[in-house]
């Protein structure tokens, strides 16, 4: 908590220069709604790949519907090419249980069958509950378990970075 | 038995008195009001302390489900509600299973009721046989048996020619005739008023136009047989009016409306609560307004409970596909108070519309406490009040609109023929 | 007219009987999250986990074909376990009670009820009696209400017209037995359609109907001029003939939408139909098929719009 947090900026250049040697030319972002999705915008800016930026709203793949209900501001997904094999870098902006990622994974699938997917994180707060880890991140961050990362998005468009 | 009724406040209405006297029962009879006669030794006593002591209730219209429709209520369940609720004489529309078309169901019927506690029982004959509006019923031997007026309840009475026919007749013998002003065809396939209220919902409509062209026709019909006229259950604001009219031009027409009609109307719907599917259907608040003032000025002669119970499997259903009715004997003197508290009537003015003048309607002594008249008597809080629910009730039908409602006045006791048939104290 | 029985205390839909009542809010989120559903459907795997190992029975006490499919596959794609009860021909012809059947499903662990009844007023009582983790879905009860086909022709006219509140809308035809026209008249009122025109003869209007919010007009050419939507309902074929009119044919005449009739609308107007059409009795096949007709997408949203419903009903708070 008392760590000091890096700037986002300078961590999605890491990020993206860790992920570019294992880009070929048809590789295809996904983000995660809803930081995800800025964490993959901004990296489709560096990273600038062929095909156009994807998006996943995981509403109606969470594993805790029974418990919660539906999200009141669910968002479509929109996934802009041909999922059937092709490969796929998913992106979201925290790393936490793996639930998130599992059930993008399972939506992913219902689209088509994708050639391979690596997961892309901004920060790997830990906590994991699947098997589930990052090919690429930003940054490991030990926070407690009562605590959050939360990746932020103010009017100008700059993210940043909050432990509460 | 004689009774002695304590520091009670007296109403009786029939002979104008109103005032703390207490009254002294003997051999069936009222013995004395006031002063306790020479040598009279209670056997019981009742202290009317805080309560009103007024003639029993006269009830128009009380189904006691018998013979034929016992799996609803029994006699013995629906008497004992009435006596509960104060009413000490009741009059039965002849819709029994068979209708109440045959000297020996009449027979039976009071036979099986006088063996019972509770009320004195009036059977209403059918004026046409199995009420379907072609065969005239042998009305004579009807009266003999025990009927006070011949009804068609709420069978449906399509043909004018025929109507016409059976008021000539009843008229001849000078039989009262009760008829419920609805006709046929508008109301045919209706649930509940045809109103905003039931276009909203999809309720299929009862127009008020039933009502008024029904009594434009019964009151042309019966100025033409002479017949002594009583128009069952108004609802409308229009009807109202008719009436009125009617007997301004001294046609000889008495009509009552129902405890119901003046609480509810077609805003109390919209929850599609089956227990408010009755007949005739609840109106729109004008209509309301206009039978609660016609009661107020004369024009409605008398308020009946309209009681039908109606067993759950038969009202647990989607609204229009209800049985109608209402249970509602009990509620009658509650219903009735309320009415008058509401709208600043008297209370002896109010107790009038239970007792005197539905007994004249009734064409029967009953009603009145002077001296010498049947015991027939009601001693109740005015001032107490309870809440409505299925353990309340003593009916057999828990379907009643009123249901968790809160309504004043509770019945002490009731005296009926110089007999105490209910007591709560 | 506000119905608790379908809102929980903090203000979530629980049941859906009617349209009559509902907030706007509500509205919107059910056709916002209708949007999110729409590619669905053109997914290789055409469906979500979302209410994997729910059970919803639908329980039809009338007989329908499509509503019944449309829910059936709203149901599967969401991957709810999904059994219809054709109850007309079943249970109750041997005597079996509404309470008695839905008592016997509950037993069956039942999530969700679909009801289609005859009665106006059948769902509510369902609701009524319902334990209360299940929720009910009104698809159609006598002339009241049809909410599911109102939310659906809203979200068409909103995906097409992009708002509400410039629109003329005229719903022409059987509004009197029509509950596709009361939750249409709910819908568009509540959203703030400012003018919401019926047309039809005295014989098919509800007593009382401009109660409800609308403007009645008689004649084809005055109402339908310059609205941006024609609803058009169904005429029932018992209906064509008898006391309410004379012939169908004299209905298409003053009041079938014909090519002629709908140039008095706006050009941009579109036309819709709750289905099943009768072609030559209250629409022109050229107008039915024509650019203007969006009769078929109501049909495709009419999925997204129901597995929104289900979605929603199907939360914490049932």
């Amino acid at each position: 908590m008392n760590a000091p947090l890096p700037d986002v900026a300078g961590l999605l250049d890491q990020l993206a220069e860790q992920i570019r040697p294992a880009m070929s030319p048809d590789t295809a972002l996904v983000g995660i709604h809803t930081g995800g999705a800025w964490v993959a915008e901004e990296l489709h800016k560096r990273l600038q790949p062929v095909l156009p930026l994807g998006t996943l709203d995981i509403s109606f793949y969470r594993d805790d519907f029974s418990r919660i209900g539906l999200h009141p501001e669910v968002k479509p997904s929109a996934i802009p090419f041909v999922v059937e094999d092709q490969s796929i870098l998913l992106i979201d902006d925290v790393l936490h249980t793996g639930r998130t990622v599992r059930a993008a994974m399972n939506e992913l699938f219902d689209y088509g069958r994708p050639a391979s997917i690596k997961l892309a994180v901004l920060i790997d707060r830990g906590g994991h509950e699947l098997p589930i880890r990052p090919d690429f991140c930003g940054m490991a961050l030990a926070i407690e378990p009562q605590q959050n990362v939360q990746l932020r998005r103010n009017e100008q468009g700059l993210l940043t970075l909050t432990v509460v | 038995m004689k009774i002695h009724i304590k520091n009670g406040r007296l109403i009786d209405p029939a002979n104008g008195i109103d005032r703390p006297a207490d009254v002294f029962v003997a051999a069936g009879k009222i013995a004395a009001i006031g002063q306790m006669p020479d040598g009279f030794h209670a056997n019981k006593v009742i202290d009317a302390a805080g309560c009103v002591v007024c003639p029993g209730l006269v009830d128009l219209s009380v189904r006691l489900r018998e013979p034929g429709l016992e799996y609803k209520a029994t006699l013995e369940s629906e008497m004992l509600a009435a006596a509960a609720g104060g009413v000490t004489s009741l009059a039965i529309p002849p819709d029994t299973d068979p209708p109440l078309d045959e000297p020996g169901l009449v027979e039976m019927l009071k036979f099986r009721a006088k063996n019972l506690p509770g009320p004195r029982v009036y059977p209403v004959g059918a004026l046409t046989q199995k009420l379907e509006g072609s065969t005239l019923t042998e009305m004579a031997e009807l009266t003999e048996a025990g009927c006070i007026a011949f009804s068609h309840a709420d069978a449906p009475f399509a043909d004018t020619q025929i109507l016409l026919r059976a008021l000539d007749y009843a008229a001849t013998f000078d039989y009262p005739v009760w008829l419920r002003p609805q006709d046929a065809f508008l109301a045919r396939g209706g649930v509940a008023h045809d109103g905003p209220v039931a276009s909203r919902l999809g309720l299929p409509g009862i127009p008020a136009l039933a009502e008024t062209v029904a009594i434009a026709t019964v009151l042309a019909l019966a100025r033409e047989s002479g017949v002594r006229l009583h128009l069952a259950r108004l609802s409308t604001r229009e009807g109202v009016d008719m009436v009125r009219a009617a007997k301004q031009q001294g046609i000889k027409v008495s009509c009552d409306v129902s405890a119901n009609h003046l609480h509810l109307s077609e805003m109390d719907l919209t929850r599609f609560d089956s227990n408010l599917h009755f007949l005739p259907p609840a109106r729109s608040l004008r209509d309301r307004d206009a039978l609660i003032n016609g009661l107020k000025d004369g024009t409605i002669d008398a308020i009946c409970s309209d009681h039908a119970p109606v067993d759950d499997d038969e009202k647990q259903l989607p609204f229009g596909e209800s049985s109608p009715g209402a249970s509602g004997v009990e509620l009658l003197l509650p219903l009735t108070l309320k009415w008058a508290a509401e709208n600043q009537v008297p209370l002896a003015q109010a107790l009038a519309c239970v007792t005197r003048k539905p007994a004249q309607i009734l064409g029967v002594a009953n009603g009145h406490l002077g001296v010498g008249a049947h015991a027939d008597i009601c001693v109740f809080d005015p001032e107490a009040s309870f809440t409505v629910t299925p353990k309340t009730l003593k009916s057999l039908g828990n379907n009643t609109p009123f249901l968790g409602l809160e309504l004043p006045g509770v019945v002490k006791a009731t005296v009926i023929d110089g007999h105490v048939d209910y007591e709560v104290y | 007219m506000p119905d608790n029985l379908q809102l929980t205390p903090d203000g979530k839909l629980k049941h859906l009987l009617t349209l009559d009542g509902l907030p706007s809010r509500i509205l919107t989120q059910i056709l916002d999250t209708a949007e999110t559903f729409m590619d669905v459907g053109e997914r290789d795997v055409k469906k979500v986990p979302l209410l994997r190992g729910k059970a919803i029975f639908n329980l039809f006490f009338e007989p329908s074909t499509r509503t019944r499919t449309t829910f059936d596959i709203a149901a599967k794609r969401l991957s709810a376990d999904v059994v219809t009860l054709n109850i007309a021909a079943s249970s109750q012809s041997k005597g079996e009670t509404v309470l008695d059947t839905v008592a016997n499903l509950t037993a069956m662990h039942a999530d969700m009820f679909i009801v289609r009844h005859s009665q106006s007023g059948a769902a509510h009582f369902i609701a009524r009696h319902v334990a209360p983790h299940i929720a009910v879905v009104n698809a159609g009860d006598g002339r009241h209400a049809h909410p599911t086909q109102g939310l659906l022709d809203v979200f068409t006219i909103r995906r097409y017209k992009g708002a509400f509140h410039n629109l003329r809308v005229a719903i022409v035809g059987d509004i009197l037995h029509s509950r596709v026209a009361r939750s249409q008249i709910h819908a568009l009122t509540t959203l703030g359609v400012p003018e919401v025109r019926v047309i039809a003869p005295r014989t098919l209007l509800p007593t009382g109907v401009e109660q409800m919010g609308v403007h009645v007009y008689h004649d084809m050419k005055a109402g339908l001029k310059d609205v941006d939507v024609v609803i058009m309902l169904r005429l029932q074929n018992e209906r064509m003939k008898g006391a309410l009119l004379p012939s169908a044919q004299e209905y298409f005449k003053l009041f079938g939408l014909t090519p002629e009739k709908l140039a008095l609308a706006k050009p941009d107007a579109i036309v819709m139909h709750p289905g099943p059409m009768n072609r030559g009795v209250e629409i022109d096949s050229e107008v039915a098929d024509g650019p203007q007709s969006v009769i078929l997408p109501q049909v495709t949203y009419g999925i997204a719009v129901r597995m929104a419903v289900m979605s929603m009903l199907m939360g914490p708070t049932a």
